[in-house]
């Protein structure tokens, strides 16, 4: 059994401690260790998407990402993305728009999402389809929520 | 920006608008529970060891070592499973059938698959019970594999099972052989049909092996309770399904299993089997704690779905004017290692789309080493429209005649009766390529270097049972509880059409999906059958609570019940205009005339609606690469009446994006032995957002006359055309006809060479 290590980080917004095992994956840690089952498991191995978090201002797959590798960092996941006076207009819009069928990748579509709007205000329709091409979902074909992403973009 | 269109004939109030789904904002915070965030105190975690032969015989398995491994509670092999510890009479049953389903779940004597369950292991933790697997050891004796479905098919090919013995049309034949089933059916006389023909095309098309593609992997939570009682939390789209299985292969009643559906992350059909549960209710009961398995992506690929590969011989004769004259079909699926392949959908519905007075259809089911074939979206349907729908853009070519007229020729409408026996209800193929044929994609022109490819594809939808039951609060809202599990949209699709029968607002509907203790039996999510069958429970449903409230009105007015009607959610006396009640209203009186209301209804309906769509896509290819670019693609289908116009998009364009991954990259390779190569999604290549154009819509809605609003069924028919769209495409923009999938920039090359040298 491998030993255990404390890291602090901050996730949304607060900065917490948490133990994990060197071996284990931010995403094992997120859910396991610490009960945030909105981050969700495709693949884990960095193919998917749907375990997308913000790292710094910058996405990863936190499948790909230690537990250990998240201390004196910034993270947000789908758990922050809300605020308590109301969603993040990408949630709204994803609403809106009927971009979610079974809804399983669509924690990490909406923080991709978050992670190019945050940086690119105005991404087109090109841009949006190039950036969420790490993001795997079998159910939409992809029309609605690029359309999503759009009408929160200023470039619309 | 590019448009979805909707020709709708008749309007509602509810059924037809595009509210926000109830369980929306659960899924966009991340706070929906899917089976995998199902976490009970004391939860261990499963793995599964799989065999890495594709076709061996077990000699012996000795998990000593892994039981000892500190931090394993238990491992479990066929020999815990009651299969093994019962006899033939205590059995009962279809023997074959039990110990095929038992075997699936874990091989006993043979492995017959790369990645067939040998044995599990249930641990403090996954990472402890992935390291204990490395100390069980089994011994194989590694046999001769058949991955091929023609080759399977040859006398002297390598046999899966000693005692499979083809059934041919209800004949038992006399030797073991990998062809499960052979099915036929005709009509008229072919001979004369091909005579009269002035041209007969005959060609052969092979699919390849796809899987669904399901983002969230396979997973269950069991514990089986000191008491007895067996609960499973689970990821599928039938959670009476699973239990029938679990009931099945653990010889276990119904009544002391439930099962509750979590949030399913997508299915396709693939989460019909349960894969997981029987292992870790076995593995619950041997440790006393709950027990949760989750499939890696590899044991995603290797062990759940696929669907089959398929080969098929088409034959078609038409007259100079485009009438066809006669159809003739062999088509043959590997059903992976134990039979059950969708060959006789595929047969079934081949030329469904076409007036076919002579044909004929012939099927063949067949055993190879790769894991059991699973649904995968109208299933076998999309590998014979390829085949079917390609030979007739041939046909049309040679012809020189445009493919929609050619297909508005020979359309199916109501009274056409299929090459099967059925009849043809009111039916919108003519009306959906009318649609494509005036839609303004249609009539745009081709840049140089593109092609245009159109197709249509058929699918018959399902019935079958469904349960509802609705309670009145007394704020007039109403409970709407249902079985059917909710993969894309059905919780609010189900309380459109129920709030549309009670005359009130759709916010005033909250559905609940609920396990199987707490509500009447109901068939799988699939089969495009939810939103028609469902529907027409909680329609039946609805319409008991309005017969009840009617009830209540009469009591307080001291009237009799036939003089009240119950009209867009108002509760008047016929006569009297003084007496009138809303919903609410009366609502709110319940409690003081009798309590509660409560609707119910079970009901398995015929009536489902035959589903239709024709695509157009237009494609680019490189010429130096052969890469394909999807550029421009429409989608039309009868939806009869859209309950919810996006919901009804998002399955069109769902869809047509599956069928083209399967048109132009998806497939499982294999080595010569049946091992998969590329089991994950790096290797396994899906489209991304990144492939795609949108996918223009267009909802064609003739009303289905088996369901109250003229609902049929969506979910299904739109993968049946886009691999033949694509492919006859990609013939337009290269004069190369590509006969088989994926159509591999390889092999549009390859064609592009063999072409100059002839």
């Amino acid at each position: 059994m491998a030993g255990v290590t404390q890291v602090q980080t901050t996730l949304n917004g607060e900065v917490i401690n948490f133990l994990c095992e060197p071996r284990q994956s931010l995403l094992e840690c997120l859910r396991d260790v610490l009960g945030m089952t909105g981050t969700k498991e495709g693949c884990n191995d960095g193919n998917c998407g749907a375990c997308t978090v913000i790292m710094d201002g910058r996405i990863v797959d936190s499948c790909l990402v230690l537990g250990v590798e998240a201390e004196g960092k910034d993270i947000t996941t789908i758990e922050g993305m809300a605020t308590p006076e109301g969603l993040h207009p990408l949630q709204q819009s994803f609403l809106e728009n009927a971009a979610l069928q079974c809804g399983i990748c669509t924690p990490g579509f909406l923080l991709a999402s978050k992670g190019l709007l945050d940086q690119e205000p105005d991404a087109d329709e090109g841009r949006i389809r190039h950036w969420l091409a790490g993001n795997l979902c079998r159910c939409t074909g992809y029309d609605k929520i690029v359309r999503a992403v759009l009408q929160v973009s200023k470039a619309k | 920006m590019t448009s979805n269109q909707v020709l709708s004939e008749v309007e509602y109030n509810v059924v037809g608008t595009r509210p926000v789904r109830p369980d929306g904002v659960d899924k966009v915070t991340g706070r929906a529970r899917y089976g995998d965030d199902t976490n009970l105190t004391g939860t261990l975690q499963a793995k599964v060891l799989r065999s890495p032969h594709p076709h061996a015989r077990v000699k012996s398995i000795d998990t000593s070592k892994a039981e000892a491994f500190p931090g394993v509670r238990a491992v479990i092999t066929a020999k815990d499973l009651p299969f093994a510890s019962l006899s033939k009479e205590e059995l009962g049953g279809d023997y074959t059938a039990l110990k095929f389903a038992t075997d699936h779940m874990m091989a006993s004597d043979k492995v017959l698959f790369k990645g067939h369950p040998i044995a599990a292991i249930a641990a403090v933790n996954g990472h402890v019970a992935q390291s204990a697997m490395d100390l069980i050891e089994v011994e194989y004796e590694v046999l001769e594999s058949v991955v091929d479905v023609r080759e399977a098919m040859k006398p002297g090919a390598a046999l899966l099972h000693e005692d499979l013995r083809t059934n041919d049309m209800g004949e038992t034949a006399d030797t073991p052989s990998n062809i499960s089933t052979h099915m036929s059916y005709a009509t008229g006389d072919l001979e004369k049909g091909f005579a009269e023909a002035d041209l007969v095309m005959e060609k052969e098309y092979t699919t390849a092996t796809v899987h669904q593609g399901y983002i969230e992997p396979h997973n269950t939570t069991a514990f089986w309770n000191s008491d007895g009682q067996l609960n499973l939390w689970t990821s599928t789209q039938g959670s009476f399904q699973v239990r029938a299985t679990v009931s099945n292969i653990l010889r276990l009643p119904v009544s002391q299993i439930k099962v509750t559906p979590m949030e399913i992350g997508g299915g396709f059909g693939g989460k019909i089997t349960a894969y997981l549960d029987a292992i870790c209710a076995v593995l619950s009961k041997k440790t006393g704690s709950p027990v949760k398995a989750i499939m890696t992506r590899t044991e995603v690929f290797e062990a759940s779905g696929p669907a089959p590969a398929s080969w098929m011989r088409v034959k078609i004769g038409v007259k100079n004017n485009g009438k066809i004259t006669a159809v003739e079909t062999e088509m043959a699926m590997d059903a992976g290692a134990y039979p059950g392949s969708p060959v006789m959908q595929a047969i079934v519905c081949a030329f469904a789309c076409y007036d076919v007075e002579n044909g004929k259809v012939d099927g063949y089911d067949v055993v190879v080493n790769k894991p059991k074939s699973a649904a995968y979206r109208a299933p076998g349907a999309p590998q014979a429209a390829f085949a079917v729908e390609s030979l007739i853009d041939e046909i049309c070519g040679e012809l020189k005649i445009d493919p929609i007229d050619f297909r508005l020729l020979n359309a199916a409408k109501e009274g056409t009766r299929r090459i099967e026996g059925l009849v043809a209800k009111r039916i919108g193929l003519v009306e959906c390529l009318e649609a494509a044929r005036d839609h303004d994609h249609y009539k745009s022109k081709l840049e140089n270097g593109t092609g245009r490819g159109v197709a249509c594809g058929y699918w018959p939808n399902r019935g079958f049972q469904s349960s509802v039951v609705m309670t009145v609060n007394y704020d007039g809202v109403v409970s709407l509880i249902m079985g059917s599990v909710d993969i894309g949209g059905t919780r609010a699709s189900i309380a459109q059409q129920t709030a549309e029968t009670l005359g009130i607002a759709y916010e005033d509907v909250k559905p609940t999906v609920v396990d199987t203790d707490s509500i009447g039996y109901t068939f799988i999510t699939g089969g495009s059958r939810t939103a028609f069958a469902t529907g027409i429970a909680a329609i039946s449903a609805a319409e008991d609570v309005k017969e009840q409230m009617i009830s209540r009105a009469a009591k307080i007015w001291d009237t009799s019940e036939d003089d009240i009607e119950f009209v867009a959610g108002m509760i008047s006396h016929k006569s009297d205009e003084e007496l009138r009640l809303s919903f609410k209203d009366l609502a709110r009186q319940t409690a003081t005339t009798g309590g509660s209301i409560t609707g119910r209804s079970s009901v398995d309906p015929s009536g489902e609606g035959n589903g239709h769509a024709v695509h157009i896509a237009d494609v680019s290819v490189d010429q130096e690469t052969g890469k394909t670019d999807v550029t421009r693609f429409t989608a039309i289908q009868d939806a009869g009446k859209a309950v919810h116009p996006s919901y009804v998009e998002g399955q069109m364009q769902g869809g047509a994006v599956q069928g083209i991954g399967w048109a132009l990259n998806e497939e499982y390779f294999f080595d010569d032995t049946g091992k998969m190569l590329n089991s994950s999604f790096l290797d396994y290549r899906m489209p991304t957002s990144l492939d795609l154009p949108m996918i223009d819509t267009v909802i064609v809605e003739v009303a289905n006359p088996g369901h109250p609003y003229g609902v049929r069924g969506v979910g299904e028919a739109a993968i049946c055309p886009p691999m033949a769209a694509v492919a006859n495409a990609v013939t337009s923009a290269t004069g190369n006809r590509m006969r088989s999938l994926p159509i591999t920039p390889g092999k549009i090359l390859e064609a592009g060479w063999d072409s100059v040298k002839s």
